[in-house]
């Protein structure tokens, strides 16, 4: 369905994606996950014809975008980031104005807005104009007008930004059902609402690919991770010799830790998160209690699936145990 | 076609709904009828009434132009409405163009509804429709040569403000280009008059209700060279 080949975007002469590469078949859901600033809006942006790229090449249902744009863009509905609205239409006028923009007969016109409104579940407020909707309406409406005229490719960016609890479960529910008819292409920086709707994940960190796979494949390729949630009490006999923060560190320099967080103080203890490729606790408990401080809790952990995503964008962050 | 006629549609349609249409129209009309008290009445004759009338008229016309058409593709840039019309398989033609005439519609309207004031100067004196008509005819060419440059100049940028300043810098340039004439030597001076927006073109012909190919030619030309000036940077911008 989609053929992307070392595709790069540079603003001006900084890089922002790229070169990347990948495939997506036809009736899969695929997750763009990555940090604010990590290339998703570029990537899905260049996808949708919005954007050209400064080298590589893009094609959709075999179609190359940069020389037939327009045989794309009939194949594909966009929702970006900020559904392009015109708030004095109504919700049913306006999907009837982007029905006019991608070409709808006329015969299959009025089937296919009652589809689309149906879908979004919008018929109740079809006849009101859009600035007079909630901000998860609005959402549904950009919805709407990305599916009303069938492409085989529905391209959503960051689709639950901005929406409350209830309304994010709802645009959930509305994915899925997307999902039996189209090829999806979402993105978030929210690992758990791609890991919920998605059948694959693509990360993205810095313009590049760090992974992709599904949820369980993703974390399969990292290394398995142990997180240790350290409580340190400093001794009075030993506040004179440097700042706490830095004795509790040094105290931890020997072991073999893949990462730590800084020592930070509540009500008087020192707490630190360190990573481990393995059971290290009681090494742990060892050097703290040997450098003369006081150990006074310590948990340990598999790192969560976010964790496993926070390392492939950023391997330096120290990983949290994941809470059960 | 049904794209632009759809585009036509809603950007005429959102001239007729705002508020801020409709004030637009109603300062033209208020400064019409002012220019018309001010200027019109002073003249005894019913030829010179008129073409005071559309003297007057020419300056509103230019500059209701320029505030109808500075925001049309710039707001939508920044409302970021414009993603709509930029992911769908429309031509930058249709979108220009689209717009551009649902200004001239709601212009031609505002100058539709002011067509009382020359009524009633022919009820009351010697004007042949036919003067009145060319008038017309000539406010609505200057009124679109400035739709198109302020469409022009809207597509430059994605700030409203900006875009509004260089429509208004190009109208006024074109406008001054005749005070150039005075200090110039020929041929330079004819070409100089000739590219004028209003002084021979308006003021020497439509004014007066005589009617000249060029002049015609000219307000086309012009409104055409914007429009593809247009076109051409927003399928430039389009991609970007």
């Amino acid at each position: 369905m989609i053929e992307v080949s070392n595709l790069t975007k540079y603003y001006g002469g900084r890089r922002a994606l790229g070169p990347i590469s990948f495939e997506i078949d036809k009736g899969e859901t695929v997750g763009f996950l990555g940090l604010n600033g990590a290339g998703k809006t570029t990537a899905l942006r260049i996808l949708a014809c919005d954007l050209r790229p400064t080298a590589g090449s893009v094609k959709v249902a075999g179609v190359d975008a940069l020389v037939e744009p327009h045989e794309v863009r009939k194949r594909i509905g966009f929702l970006p980031e900020n559904p392009p609205l015109y708030m004095e239409m109504g919700v049913a006028e306006y999907i009837d104005f982007a029905c006019d923009l991608r070409g709808v007969h006329a015969g299959e016109r009025k089937q296919k807005i009652g589809a689309a409104l149906a879908l979004t579940d919008l018929l109740a407020v079809a006849g009101q104009p859009i600035g007079t909707l909630s901000h998860g309406f609005r959402q549904r409406v950009g919805v709407a007008q990305a599916i009303v005229h069938r492409p085989s490719l529905v391209i959503l960016d960051e689709p639950t930004r901005g929406l409350d609890p209830r309304q994010i479960v709802e645009m959930r529910k509305l994915i899925h059902e997307l999902k039996d008819k189209h090829t999806v292409l979402l993105s978030s920086h929210v690992l758990s609402e791609v890991s919920q709707t998605c059948d694959r994940l693509l990360v993205l960190g810095g313009g590049q690919i760090l992974g992709t796979g599904t949820e369980a494949e993703l974390a399969a390729s990292q290394e398995p991770t142990l997180s240790i949630r350290i409580t340190v009490g400093v001794p009075d006999a030993k506040r004179g010799g440097g700042s706490a923060g830095d004795q509790i560190l040094a105290a931890l320099a020997s072991l073999e830790l893949i990462g730590k967080s800084q020592p930070m103080e509540h009500d008087g203890a020192w707490e630190l998160s360190v990573a481990t490729r393995k059971d290290l606790r009681a090494d742990v408990s060892r050097a703290i209690v040997t450098a003369g401080l006081d150990l006074l809790r310590l948990d340990a952990g598999q790192v969560g699936l976010e964790n496993t995503f926070l390392r492939m964008v950023d391997p330096t962050a120290a990983p949290r145990a994941k809470d059960n | 076609m049904r794209a632009m006629l759809s585009i036509f549609r809603r950007e005429f349609a959102a001239y007729t709904r705002s508020v801020m249409g409709w004030v637009v129209a109603g300062i033209a009309m208020l400064a019409m009828g002012v220019v018309f008290q001010a200027f019109s009445t002073k003249s005894s004759l019913a030829s010179e009434m008129i073409s005071q009338f559309f003297w007057g008229a020419s300056g509103v016309v230019m500059i209701i132009s320029v505030i109808l058409s500075f925001r049309v593709i710039a707001e939508d840039r920044q409302s970021g409405a414009m993603v709509l019309l930029s992911t769908s398989p429309v031509r930058e033609v249709s979108i220009v163009v689209g717009k551009f005439l649902a200004a001239l519609a709601f212009l031609t309207l505002i100058l539709a509804l002011s067509a009382y004031i020359p009524l009633l100067i022919k009820g009351q004196g010697k004007v042949t429709g036919a003067q009145i008509f060319v008038g017309y005819l000539g406010l609505w060419l200057l009124g679109a040569a400035c739709l198109a440059i302020g469409v022009f100049a809207s597509c430059l940028t994605r700030e409203m403000i900006i875009a509004a300043v260089v429509a208004a810098i190009l109208v006024c340039g074109l406008v001054l280009l005749f005070q150039l004439t005075r200090v110039t030597d020929p041929p330079l001076r004819s070409i100089l008059a000739e590219l004028d927006l209003w002084w021979i073109h308006f003021q020497q012909g439509f004014m007066r209700g005589v009617f000249n190919l060029k002049d015609l030619i000219y307000y086309v030309a012009v409104t055409y060279f914007f429009l593809l000036l247009a076109v051409k940077t927003l399928e430039a911008k389009r991609w970007q």
